[in-house]
């Protein structure tokens, strides 16, 4: 495909701030840290940053999923943007990055800077308990639907895990050496939340939070901030080495429009992906990703994630290669796109997974709401 | 399993879903349904979203289902409703894809199954009545 809009932008700079799950830091001075962070990466001057995006926006939400807007931040850094967007346009929560893709291609900006900052894990011990900050949405033109039967999100995924188990006849255990296999990865990861290895054992005597999912299949809340840079791909201003591009975005309702838009819009295939970051709100979201994205077969996920030599970072499709949101927190599908970066960059250190010169997969979201990249 | 021990939230219900909260005072589920083109839509919305008329009305339907899918949830997330209990997703039988979020009651939880059949109930919260389904 020639002419496509992939073509035009590219990740200049790319910075996690500091994260936890019990940091105390004001969500805001976590965003400075990562936008700040992501200009200096990208080797700009503050005030070449012209267009502003970010995901969900100063939006009423469960608590601690956002901390401030583009007009926020565009106040903060004195900026003299021209471009914003900063709601949840698109579907998929990096569909900020996409936006700000667009903005670049169609010359409405020529350096966006693109963040996304959570403070759950304060927003939860604020509220007294997970379950009332949870609950303490304001949909309430949706949660009627819910709150009469006790449900909340993790239920969700365990009702998607429990049907995907009937067809599949997938195991805990195949779970379990994911879950293991991520913790592995995040030991190596700065960005950790845990610092004991998982073993599949482990797992497998966890308590259930909502049968068949256990603790381990949940991701975790934290507080942190992640900030990109995308910039004119033909920008003079901008390292070209270190520069990640975009091969093909995948941007639709559901996991399979979006991995079938992906792969319309590049002629590599499933066989020249290096290292797969897939969205692990729950396990099962990535393994419902793996077989959208053709990584494996229809209902063979369960088969495929439970060999640990094939996902690990020296096997053939190294899986969440900083530990994913299970064990390097929720980042809420920014932390899988920065990681990308990282590996992409071959920064990766001890983590760097064996083939860090190939392309590499990002998805992110559940159900229809969802997006996922092909970036090299 | 018996949910009488519970004691639910009630609902925020509006205008355009009070009749669907309300359905059970004579023991029958009434759904949103087209009256153009005969389609069951959950949750009630002011158009149909197959043929997009706006003649939306609620219908009794059977009350019959079976488990599209199910869990054991073990987690207290609201006051009232202290685990273990069964959370499920229940496909009607007027129409393929038409589900309900719901409990499970009156059923061994080692007893519930995908595809199991079930029929609905309803638990009386302050005048509305919550639907909930049994073998």
């Amino acid at each position: 495909m020639s002419g496509k809009f992939e073509d035009s932008a590219v990740i200049s700079g790319a910075f996690r701030s500091q994260s936890g799950r019990k940091l105390s830091v004001d969500p805001w001075e976590l965003s400075i840290e990562a936008a700040m962070g992501a200009i200096a990466d990208a080797g700009l001057p503050v005030d070449a940053i012209d267009g502003l995006s970010t995901y969900p926006g100063p939006i009423g939400s469960t608590p601690g999923m956002t901390a401030g807007g583009t007009q926020d931040m565009k106040a903060m850094l004195g900026l003299n943007t021209r471009w914003h967007t900063g709601g949840m346009e698109m579907p998929g929560q990096l569909g900020a990055v996409i936006n700000a893709m667009m903005a670049v291609h169609s010359g409405l900006a020529e350096h966006v800077l693109c963040f996304r900052t959570v403070w759950e894990a304060s927003a939860q011990r604020q509220a007294g308990s997970r379950a009332k900050a949870l609950g303490n949405s304001a949909m309430h033109e949706r949660t009627q639907w819910t709150d009469p039967y006790g449900v909340s999100y993790p239920n969700y995924g365990a009702l998607m895990m429990q049907r995907y188990f009937a067809q599949s006849g997938s195991t805990r255990e195949q779970f379990g050496t994911l879950a293991s296999v991520q913790r592995d990865n995040a030991l190596l990861n700065p960005h950790r939340v845990f610092d004991k290895p998982l073993a599949v054992e482990d797992y497998l005597e966890d308590r259930m939070i909502s049968d068949p999912m256990c603790l381990f299949d949940c991701d975790v809340p934290i507080d942190g901030s992640t900030a990109f840079v995308i910039s004119r791909t033909d920008s003079r201003a901008i390292d070209a080495k270190r520069k990640v591009r975009f091969e093909a975005v995948g941007s639709s309702v559901g996991y399979e429009a979006c991995a079938e838009m992906m792969w319309s819009r590049t002629d590599l295939t499933p066989a020249d992906i290096g290292a797969a970051q897939l969205y692990d709100g729950w396990s099962i979201l990535s393994v419902l990703w793996l077989e959208a994205l053709g990584l494996c077969g229809k209902n063979e996920g369960g088969h495929f994630i439970g060999d640990r030599d094939r996902i690990g970072l020296s096997g053939d499709l190294p899986i969440n290669t900083d530990g994913g949101q299970l064990s390097a927190g929720r980042m809420h599908g920014f932390g899988a796109l920065f990681e990308a970066c990282v590996q992409l960059r071959g920064e990766a250190g001890e983590r760097q997974a064996s083939s860090e010169r190939q392309p590499q997969i990002v998805s992110v979201g559940a159900a229809d709401f969802t997006s996922c990249f092909l970036v090299r | 399993m018996t949910d009488t021990a519970f004691n639910r939230p009630k609902p925020y219900v509006s205008d355009r879903t009070r009749p669907y909260w309300e359905s059970g005072a004579d023991g029958r589920l009434r759904v949103a349904r087209c009256q153009s083109c005969g389609h069951y839509l959950h949750p009630p919305a002011p158009i149909c979203p197959r043929c997009r008329a706006r003649d939306i009305a609620f219908e009794p339907v059977s009350g019959r289902g079976t488990v599209y899918s199910y869990t054991v949830n073990r987690y207290q997330w609201k006051e009232g409703m202290p685990p273990p209990y069964v959370i499920a997703e229940v496909e009607l039988a007027e129409q393929p894809g038409l589900r309900l979020m719901t409990n499970i009651v009156e059923c061994d939880f080692d007893k519930v199954a995908i595809g199991m059949d079930v029929q609905v109930t309803f638990d009386e919260v302050d005048g509305l009545y919550i639907p909930v389904f049994k073998p």
